[in-house]
């Protein structure tokens, strides 16, 4: 098992005839993920040729709206990589065609736009993974998204994440020291999203193929001190965090949307102190989150589980 | 995005949000004509720059004659305001809001911001205008209200009332108010702000509730749709390689440090900064080339960096996934040898073929030094500058 994303997911990219989505539709098939069409308004009835690594051509259909190509293909999740104006009405569509996973990459979209797709998903079924997010990976069965597939590994081990690299420097951690993960997933940059750290906790710690999970946080918000909480009255299994941003000044949007101190509020500090108040270790820089997971996973006598061999 | 004063006003002016009578003045004559335009016995000489705290630092005077008003502009003007938000090099004060007096009954405090937690727009009241709205979070957080906003309905007349009265508006004043308040969220909606923040609100002794301050932020994902908001820009009041790093997509935030830093993604530029000061160093910059980290933004990124005089050594710190470490090298070395680097150089590659990375590197004749990890590297930058 694993969350989210599996061997049988069915993915249709929406957007699929732009450069980025080509780009890494094409990088998801060398993957082997299911892709299985895509969607590009005005250009439905044609096809996209992708040519992979391997040599092989995968012909994949196009369809004018995200309904036709469900129907069509059995989709059970799309990626979106339309451009940032757009993004919000192709959630939108996605979710009411009612597919079950909408993962959005793209980065830039108004926060106002992102508020009324928080409400009209209130009470729908669909899960939503960002926007501006890398993506989701189950290692060796399904990507979506634009990580680097190879630096993983299937294993035991969930990461969850705010930042992009920051998940890949975790995970290539881990992998080099043989722990593998079962799924990593990437919520997102933005202040308001589609999935918060507890929403994906709350499926890692469901999940029997995670034994441990790496949370990765940053300045901004309060998620960090929520999912503590959570983690603290919840999870039965080991969890360790990173929180990047101690040295970010105040009332600077620090890249990501999300990642700002405001009036005082959202500091790395409290952050981190609220995670080891709620006894989650926190790792002291970010060169030291898988070593500092190894350590836990021994004290818990789990670390043979947990390594892949 | 942030604007004047004057700026928010005027665009809040376009909602019906009912604010005092005034003009922008860039000269000493000009606050003087503005003066004698508005009619008013009393006017305000407001300092106009994009931080709070001006009142305290000087930066508002009451002038109750026209001589007065050119006195204040000549104070005022050219001024170099220091306050809380300004860091201690402060702010020159280029322009001037000048406005008529008006007789202040009572302050209060209204907000609107997009809250996290709920992913939703929030209205805030407090009955303690004048003061920090984070200060009497901290100290008496039951003085604030807070009304959440259903998006597909927008902020409701009777949310607006109950705030009203929550903070003692005065009863005949109280739909007043309200009126206030649904103008307020219309114009923060429909210009896509991410802060509105009227502090002080006031209640005046003609019955009129208005907004002496405002503070209006705008969401800069959203600016494309927003171009006369776009015009109101004032570059003076933005750091000069900040502006320069944004006309190359690159993310750009200066610091105070001597380290400067390249890094690819924002967490890991976050982070990289971290690294360095645990190490026991001072970071100059944060700055996020982004995914597709191609030689002209890597060139561009280096002269950026090596333009502030502070920067005694550059560490740079690139996890190559999609883009290639080779590829990243071969531009690092093409950009050291444009811009003819005359300080230390860590690298740290991490990702496909990061060998053929390191080589290159190594071969380029360059003094570059390469790094195995991100601790290693940022002990080696330490070292190089201190």
């Amino acid at each position: 098992m694993s969350i989210l994303v599996d061997k049988n997911t069915k993915v249709i990219t929406q957007g699929i005839t732009g450069k980025t989505a080509l780009f890494h539709a094409k990088g998801a098939l060398d993957y082997g993920t299911q892709m299985v069409g895509g969607t590009s308004p005005g250009k439905g009835g044609t096809s996209v040729d992708i040519s992979l690594e391997n040599g092989e051509t995968v012909s994949l259909p196009v369809f004018n709206t995200v309904r036709e190509a469900k129907a069509a293909t059995g989709a059970t999740a799309s990626v979106i990589y339309v451009p940032p104006a757009f993004a919000a009405d192709s959630i939108l569509e996605a979710v009411e065609a009612e597919l079950e996973l909408v993962i959005c990459i793209t980065e830039g979209i108004p926060v106002l736009d992102m508020v009324k797709v928080k409400r009209y998903m209130e009470g729908k079924n669909t899960i939503l993974i960002g926007p501006n997010c890398p993506g989701v990976i189950t290692p060796g069965e399904c990507k979506i998204g634009i990580m680097p597939g190879y630096i993983h590994l299937p294993g035991h081990v969930g990461v969850v994440s705010r930042s992009g690299t920051l998940t890949y420097e975790a995970v290539h951690q881990l992998t080099t020291r043989g722990i593998g993960q079962s799924s990593a997933v990437g919520i997102g940059g933005d202040p308001v999203k589609g999935s918060e750290f507890i929403d994906i906790l709350r499926m890692f710690n469901e999940d029997e193929q995670t034994h441990a999970v790496i949370m990765i946080g940053e300045i901004g918000g309060t998620a960090e001190e929520e999912a503590a909480e959570w983690i603290r009255d919840n999870m039965k299994k080991p969890v360790v965090g990173f929180i990047g941003g101690v040295t970010a000044p105040p009332g600077k949007r620090m890249g990501h949307a999300g990642a700002i101190i405001s009036g005082g509020k959202g500091t790395a500090k409290e952050k981190i102190s609220k995670l080891e108040e709620c006894g989650i270790r926190v790792a002291p820089t970010p060169s030291e989150m898988g070593s500092t997971l190894v350590s836990v996973l021994e004290e818990r006598g789990i670390l043979n589980s947990c390594t892949t061999h | 995005m942030n604007i004047h004063e004057y700026q928010g006003k005027e665009v809040l002016k376009q909602y019906g949000v009912a604010v005092p009578e005034g003009r922008v003045a860039f000269t000493v004559d000009e606050a003087v004509e503005a003066a004698e335009a508005l009619g008013s016995q009393v006017v305000v000489v407001k300092a106009q720059i994009h931080a709070g705290g001006r009142g305290k630092a000087g930066g508002v005077k009451v002038a109750k004659n026209l001589d007065e008003v050119r006195n204040y502009a000549q104070e005022i003007l050219g001024k170099v305001l220091v306050t809380h938000q300004t860091g201690p090099e402060g702010k020159e004060v280029k322009r001037l809001l000048i406005e008529q007096g008006c007789d202040i009954k009572k302050e209060y405090y209204v907000g609107v911001v997009v809250d996290r937690g709920t992913g939703s727009v929030v209205m805030m009241a407090s009955e303690e205008g004048g003061t920090e709205i984070e200060e009497v979070a901290a100290n008496t957080p039951e003085k604030i209200f807070k009304e959440i906003v259903d998006p597909a309905l927008g902020l409701q007349p009777y949310q607006a009332r109950r705030l009203a009265f929550a903070i003692n508006i005065p009863k005949e004043l109280v739909n007043k108010a309200a009126g206030f308040m649904l103008a307020l969220y219309e114009a923060f909606v429909d210009k896509d702000c991410s802060i509105a923040e009227i502090n002080p609100l006031v209640v005046t002794g003609d019955g009129d509730v208005m907004a002496l301050d405002a503070k209006l932020n705008f969401d800069s994902n959203a600016l494309f749709r927003h171009k006369d908001i776009l015009a109101l820009r004032d570059l003076e009041e933005e750091d000069e390689k900040e502006i320069e790093a944004s006309k190359f997509d690159l993310s750009y935030i200066a610091l105070d440090g001597n380290i400067g830093c390249m890094v690819n993604g924002a967490g890991l530029a976050m982070a990289t900064m971290d690294i360095i000061k645990y190490y026991g160093g001072d970071p100059a910059n944060f700055l996020d080339v982004g995914g597709g980290a191609t030689a002209e933004k890597v060139t561009e990124a280096f002269k950026i960096i090596l333009s502030d005089s502070k920067v005694r050594g550059i560490f740079i710190n690139i996890f190559g996934g999609i883009m290639k470490c080779d590829v990243i090298a071969s531009g690092v070395v093409e950009a050291a040898k444009q811009v003819g680097l005359d300080r230390p150089l860590v690298v740290r590659l991490e990702g496909t073929n990061v060998e053929l990375g390191k080589k290159i590197l190594a071969e380029s004749g360059l003094a570059i030094v390469s790094a195995d990890s991100m601790a290693d590297g940022a002990q080696k930058i330490v070292a190089l500058v201190s």
